[in-house]
């Protein structure tokens, strides 16, 4: 097939991805096109774009889907459910946040050129030790990557050297989770407490409110989600990913064959943190806004609820999962905001009793079916 | 040590009052003359003659003098303009009730201007109060000396010396004498005569009564050089000596106070996750709809109250096994419609209770109500159990430990002694074997997470005498029972036990320190460095079970 021209040869096989891809690029290519470079030559053409809120809130799903894939890489293919990886997210998120946060510089309410307007609330005095370095940002994608990447190593390796597994794996995640949750909310953490970080004004000098801005972020998050696919997809493809799986489905057995179990599995998971802190610093300047309540175990449980009604273990069955429920939640809680609990309460169960591979598990069966009814045509 | 509650006495006094005054009533109608004479005297312009006809009216040996100089005391005295009598008031609306200050019977309403205040001066003030206090304190009836001590000890008027030292010689009651003695030291600290101030300070040292704590202190105020003004050497080494026992006599009662905090929260905590340990021990089944589980207990407990508005008192004893079958329905219908279908797959368990967990909050909050609702407290729950000044501890928090301790005792008796407990036993030890031996597996794990779920429905009715109750109750407690049950290992109800009154101990001693909310965390992240060194808990299952794969 001439498209894969364009994809590296390990995806070859993976039609799902390619259409993904495909589809991807399409849409974003279409919103450069239509958003940013028409109105920019012809400003007369301008009825044709998106509306900026719908360039954001595509933004945002973009971001959701790229924590799915994080997830899925962990759970679909090494099976281990972490119910505490919104906190990855809610970390790089929060790197970006003091990012953000310093950028402001005296532009606050109350106008101090170093200090946070929280702070100067609080009658802080000087900036904590832990925000020095945020005003740069190089120094800022550094720390998306490097917390959650080294909260996720020391978790992992007492973890999984311990042998902590399945559900009680996935109780210490939610725990994990929650007394971050509980931490971010106290004052003295020196992060905003309750309100979070918010009001951002810019970033690397570019206006936030801007659309133009709007739509690079627009776009990078598609090119995050996209090169986080094809690295992920690099990943359970190799040699480790093999090792992986054979891990998910015979931890015993893999051990016993002479495989260090723990650190096939610490590695998959400090990559998945990380990619779940790139997408929550490529969320929080689209929301405007990170608070603690991102950190709450409900939103790590719905996260895996995203893969398995997309279907794990499949990659691309995560990122149409995490599509379908957030435009399904964004819809119902504005138009009937009282059955979205009833909705998702009762996503949770028919995904899990009667959709075990999700809806890329549906969309096979079907395919299967037509394929067998054309053999049998043939032998008939 | 004495055990009186505090508000029921205070509530006893009261009607106290109202019987004296009434049966007052009964008896001043026969022999009055000596008031008859005396009230109208009060109405007159000078103050020395006032304060004479006062301590006249204070040697009266009845009641109603008491209720006159009380009236007089609280500017409620007045006379009408029109006949110079005498009257008590009372204001109604904007008229005033008038009452005969004779015999208390209500004589009318009138307007306000056709009455007029007894004045009184400071020294007519203070003389009233001294003779109330002396009238008082040597009362008959041992609730209104109480009372009145009560009062003095908060104020210790030195000129009330004479008074109590009178009244210690004749009380009998010994907890009283002790508060006199008490209040007599509370004056003669600041006594000119160096023994007696000696033999005071020696007193306040055996008392945790706040004010002791405060004049010790007092005697021990420094200048702003650091020096002490009190000159006295003895006084001064006395008085450290003594502030020195108080100070370690109310650590220890702030210590005890703590623990006692900490087995409560440790009693909630193990009734919250007692029926997570029968269903998560022995189904091996993450039920993350356990919280929600407890809230229809409490909501329970909040529709029986709403059923039966007339027996609040008996309507908690009711809701007990009426959150049980509710509860204890819901679980059963959980495991038959989604649990059923997933043994063997515990982590879309987790997630498919969670879904349910999510549809019962809603459904709470769209039938009920998307606020919390109000649960009454019933009166033999309120109030609190005074041993003394600074050791104090309210009923419910007691009634809530032993009723999780008889619950426990209760679950442990059907597992170790009914034909139920041991099939129950014998299907979470080997299940392929309990079937083989004949036991019907299915209809056991419907019926154990029937009890599971029941016990999270009685915990409900408990916690609602304690917390909210609203759609979120479930969730606050949901991660709490899972850390009780992974701590104290799965399927062993005595590890649920200890590791639940470790954790509320934990967690309530280290709150002084570092604040409620670290608190939980510091706890939180001991239990994950803990499942790390110990997988199974405090009190791992014996068996070839562990291991998996």
């Amino acid at each position: 097939m001439i498209i894969n021209y364009f994809f590296p040869q390990f995806m070859h096989k993976d039609t799902g991805g390619k259409i993904l891809l495909s589809l991807l690029a399409l849409v974003t290519i279409m919103v450069i096109i239509f958003n940013f470079l028409i109105p920019l030559l012809l400003p007369e053409a301008s009825s044709w774009h998106m509306p900026t809120y719908m360039v954001t809130l595509l933004g945002k799903y973009l971001c959701l889907a790229l924590l799915a894939i994080a997830l899925d890489l962990v759970w679909g293919y090494c099976g281990i459910l972490s119910l505490g990886h919104a906190a990855f997210f809610a970390l790089g998120g929060y790197a970006m946040g003091m990012y953000l946060m310093r950028q402001i510089g005296d532009r606050g309410v109350y106008g101090d050129p170093v200090l946070p307007d929280f702070m100067v609330f609080l009658n802080w005095s000087e900036l904590p030790w832990y925000w020095y370095g945020f005003e740069s940002f190089a120094f800022t994608a550094l720390m998306i990557l490097l917390v959650p990447g080294l909260l996720a190593y020391v978790f992992g390796w007492m973890t999984f050297r311990s042998r902590v597994t399945g559900v009680y794996l996935s109780i210490m995640t939610q725990a994990l989770t929650y007394a971050l949750m509980l931490a971010f909310f106290r004052n003295e953490m020196g992060l905003g407490g309750n309100n979070g970080l918010t009001d951002f004004k810019d970033i690397l000098g570019f206006s936030l409110q801007s659309d133009s801005t709007r739509i690079v972020i627009f776009s990078l998050s598609a090119a995050a989600l996209a090169m986080g696919y094809i690295a992920s997809r690099f990943i359970v493809e190799s040699k480790l990913g093999k090792t992986v799986v054979a891990i998910r489905d015979a931890e015993l057995r893999t051990r016993f064959i002479g495989y260090k179990v723990e650190n096939f599995k610490l590695w998959i998971f400090v990559f998945s943190a990380m990619l779940a802190g790139v997408a929550g610093a490529l969320y929080v300047p689209q929301v405007g806004i990170i608070n603690p309540g991102e950190f709450s175990p409900l939103n790590s449980i719905e996260l895996a609820i995203w893969v398995a009604i997309g279907g794990r273990g499949t990659l691309f069955g995560a990122v149409i999962g995490a599509l379908i429920v957030n435009y399904a939640k964004t819809y119902f809680t504005g138009a009937l905001p009282e059955l979205w609990l009833f909705a998702l309460g009762t996503l949770f169960i028919v995904s899990t009793l009667y959709l075990p591979k999700g809806v890329v598990g549906l969309f096979e069966r079907f395919q299967n079916r037509t394929e067998n009814n054309k053999l049998e045509e043939k032998t008939a | 040590m004495k055990f009186i509650s505090q508000k029921n006495n205070l509530g006893l006094h009261l009607i106290y009052i109202i019987l004296c005054l009434i049966f007052a009533t009964n008896v001043s109608a026969e022999n009055n003359a000596d008031l008859e004479k005396l009230i109208p005297q009060l109405q007159v312009k000078n103050f020395k003659k006032k304060i004479a006809s006062v301590k006249q009216l204070a040697e009266i040996n009845k009641p109603q003098s008491i209720t006159i100089l009380e009236a007089l005391l609280d500017s409620r005295l007045y006379y009408q303009k029109a006949d110079k009598s005498v009257v008590i008031i009372q204001k109604k609306d904007h008229k005033y009730e008038i009452f005969s200050p004779l015999d208390n019977t209500k004589i009318g309403l009138v307007e306000k201007k056709t009455i007029k205040k007894i004045t009184t001066n400071n020294k007519l003030r203070k003389t009233i109060r001294t003779l109330l206090a002396q009238k008082k304190i040597s009362h008959t009836e041992l609730n209104i000396r109480q009372a009145a001590l009560k009062e003095i000890l908060t104020s210790s008027d030195a000129s009330l010396l004479p008074v109590l030292q009178q009244a210690k010689k004749n009380e009998s009651d010994e907890s009283q004498k002790d508060l006199l003695t008490l209040a007599i030291a509370l004056i003669e600290v600041d006594s000119k005569d160096n023994s007696i101030r000696l033999s005071a300070i020696k007193i306040l040292g055996n008392s945790v009564f706040p004010r002791a704590k405060g004049k010790l202190e007092q005697v021990l105020l420094t200048n702003d050089q650091g020096s002490f003004i009190e000159q006295d050497k003895d006084i001064i080494t006395a008085s450290q000596k003594a502030l020195k026992r108080i100070n370690s006599k109310l650590s220890l009662f702030s210590n005890l106070e703590t623990l006692f905090f900490g087995l409560s929260l440790g009693s909630v905590l193990l009734l919250a996750a007692i029926g997570l340990s029968i269903t998560f021990g022995v189904m091996g089944v993450i039920n993350m709809a356990h919280g929600e589980l407890i809230m229809l207990g409490a909501y329970t407990t909040y529709l029986v109250q709403q059923a039966m508005p007339n027996d609040i008192g008996l309507s908690l004893i009711v809701a007990i096994p009426a959150a049980f079958i509710v509860s204890g329905l819901f679980g059963i219908a959980i495991e038959r419609g989604v649990i059923r279908h997933l043994y063997g797959r515990p982590l879309e368990t987790l997630l498919a209770t969670f879904g349910i967990s999510l549809l019962l909050q809603q459904m709470v909050r769209t039938l009920i109500s998307a606020q919390n609702v109000p649960v009454i407290t019933p009166s033999w729950l309120s109030g609190s159990l005074v041993f003394n000044p600074a050791f104090a501890i309210t009923y419910n928090r007691i009634y809530i430990f032993f009723f999780a301790l008889m619950v426990f005792a209760l679950l442990m008796l059907i597992l170790k002694k009914t034909s139920l407990g041991l099939q129950v036993r014998a299907v979470a030890k080997n299940r392929s074997m309990a079937t083989a031996m004949g036991i019907k597996t299915q209809w056991v794990d419907s019926l154990t997470f029937g009890l599971g779920s029941g016990v999270a429905g009685v915990a409900g009715v408990a916690l609602s005498q304690l917390t909210n109750v609203g759609p979120n109750l479930g969730q606050a407690y949901i991660i709490d029972s899972f850390m009780v049950v992974v701590f104290g290992g799965v399927e062993n109800l005595w590890g649920t036990l200890v590791a639940a009154m470790t954790l509320g101990i934990t967690n309530k001693f280290l709150e002084p320190w570092v604040g409620a909310v670290m608190s939980k965390i510091i706890v939180l992240i001991f239990l994950i460095i803990f499942i790390q060194k110990r997988p199974n808990g405090l009190f791992p299952q014996k068996g070839r079970s562990s291991g998996g794969h």
